[in-house]
């Protein structure tokens, strides 16, 4: 018994494979449509060729119970805003949560299908992939995107999980290749990252509690806000503010929009008294 | 060649119900409840590995009784259906009614141009959220679809085990311990044995869970809602 009729039939348990063979056209990208008018080959060897995201500060810290993972909130379009209160953090599943860099379209899309990816093999198998084997998938995914960095489409996650079997949380960034890296503390990436990895880098202590911890990752996208245009601050006008997830052994969580500002108005106030 | 020989098409859809229908009698029985926060899914299963009873989707489950691998290839389909729709469109759009007629489908296709029907029967059971009403789904071995209400039950001496919750059924849905043992009287009723609780492969759709409403009762659960 192969093909079961009215039923959609696949062997292996990746839904990004079943969809890559069966629907490429719901895969992330445009590889049909750019297919016959491919833009100029880029130069890798030429320094400052390789597409970079161009906007956005997200980042991940380790504290005591887990890690953290915030993201700043602006979308651009050139010189312009096209969006102040976009989600760059996603809950991908229970024990883990990534935020993306890179154009918005297929960032969003890559994430979408990250999250069914890992429920789908979830159901199937009976059990949740390891927290090594999720950030492996995941870095198979951004090697997959690769001919659409050739067209400018950068989609670049920063990924945290937590691992039930080590009980500690994990980051792991990547890079347009896909290649992993597993990062020991903390992490940004984004236009505003080397700002706010210079901000986490003078505050940042191993083991610190929660409450520190979040204030640490507000901070440094205060900071970068400041410094990098396509970053969001706090829009106090608005009341808009940066998100954050917290994944621990109890799950994943997200910080309430209260919290986040009660963090922003302390720090705001303390800096009018210099 | 030789000249294939007449059998009647009445006779040959005869021979293939006989033949699946053997092969369905004879596993265990698997039940569907509802229960006062949603369905209960209860099946007398002694392997802690092998699942008779699967999540779908959000608010889906699936059970499945007769040959095992048969029904495993079917719950994959079913979860690869319902992930793709969900990703297609909205996870609200994934609906047990649609996923039970593709299943009816496809039994019904395999029923009649294979030349061995499937043996299996299954269980496509939703959760109702919002005040929206449960949907049990039965589906059998030639792609026959039946709407049940209340409950439902598959594989092994189904109808002896559905009459014993018939009999002993509430106007009111019962509370998870009071659903539970009542699935375990009736299997154990049928079986006319004991039935141990680390034999008893349990899981519920709770609407009252934050967004996948699928939970498997773990056998130290089970030992405490006994308790």
């Amino acid at each position: 018994m192969k093909n079961i009729s009215f039923l959609p039939y696949h062997e292996g348990s990746s839904f990004f494979d079943f969809l890559s063979e069966r629907h490429p056209e719901l895969k992330p990208g445009l590889h049909a449509i750019t297919a016959h008018r491919m833009a100029p080959a880029v130069d890798l060897s030429q320094p400052g060729t390789i597409p970079v995201p161009h906007g956005t500060t997200v980042l991940a810290l380790k504290y005591r119970d887990g890690a953290i993972i915030a993201g700043d909130r602006r979308a651009t379009e050139g010189f312009q805003i096209a969006d102040r209160r976009i989600e760059k953090v996603f809950r991908i599943d229970e024990y883990s949560a990534m935020a993306i860099a890179g154009a918005a379209g297929p960032c969003i899309e890559m994430a979408k299908l990250f999250q069914t990816e890992l429920e789908h093999y979830e159901k199937l198998e009976g059990v949740q992939l390891s927290c090594e084997g999720k950030a492996n998938k995941l870095g198979q995914m951004v090697k997959a995107n690769l001919p659409m960095v050739f067209q400018g489409l950068v989609v670049m996650p920063l990924y945290v999980g937590y691992d039930v079997k080590r009980n500690e949380g994990r980051i792991f960034k990547y890079d347009i290749t896909g290649g992993r890296y597993e990062e020991s503390d903390h992490h940004s990436i984004g236009s505003g990252g080397k700002d706010a990895r210079n901000t986490m880098r003078e505050h940042y202590r191993s083991s610190l509690p929660e409450e520190d911890a979040l204030r640490v990752g507000l901070l440094a996208l205060y900071n970068a806000a400041d410094e990098d245009v396509g970053t969001g601050g706090p829009d106090l006008v608005r009341g808009i503010y940066p998100t954050a997830k917290i994944v621990s052994g109890a799950g994943i969580t997200d910080v309430p929009e209260d919290r986040v500002r009660a963090l922003y108005e302390t720090m705001i106030a303390e800096r009018r008294r210099f | 060649m030789p000249l294939p020989y007449y059998v009647s098409p009445e006779q040959m859809m005869q021979d293939k119900a006989e033949y699946a229908k053997k092969g369905i009698a004879k596993g265990r029985s698997i039940i569907a409840l509802e229960y006062v926060d949603g369905i209960l899914l209860a099946a007398d299963n002694p392997s802690s590995s092998l699942h008779k009873v699967s999540e779908v989707y959000d608010r889906i489950a699936f059970a499945g009784a007769g040959k095992y691998s048969e029904f495993e290839h079917l719950r994959k389909a079913g979860i690869r259906h319902a992930d793709l729709t969900g990703y297609m469109y909205s996870r609200e759009d994934v609906s047990a009614r649609t996923l039970s007629n593709a299943y009816s489908q496809s039994l019904g296709t395999a029923f009649s141009t294979d030349v061995k029907p499937l043996e299996v029967e299954i269980l496509v059971v939703q959760v109702g959220a919002n005040g929206q009403a449960n949907e049990i789904f039965r589906i059998s071995f030639d792609g026959s679809i039946v709407d049940e209400k209340n409950l439902a039950v598959i594989g092994g001496r189904s109808e002896s085990v559905q009459q014993y919750l018939r009999e002993h059924a509430t106007p009111q849905p019962p509370n998870l311990k009071d659903g539970l043992r009542r699935c375990l009287a009736a299997l154990e009723q049928v079986a006319s044995q004991k039935i141990p609780s680390e034999n008893l492969e349990v899981a519920v759709l709770d609407r009252n869970r934050l967004g996948r409403k699928f939970r498997r009762l773990s056998s130290a659960d089970i030992s405490q809602l006994f308790a």
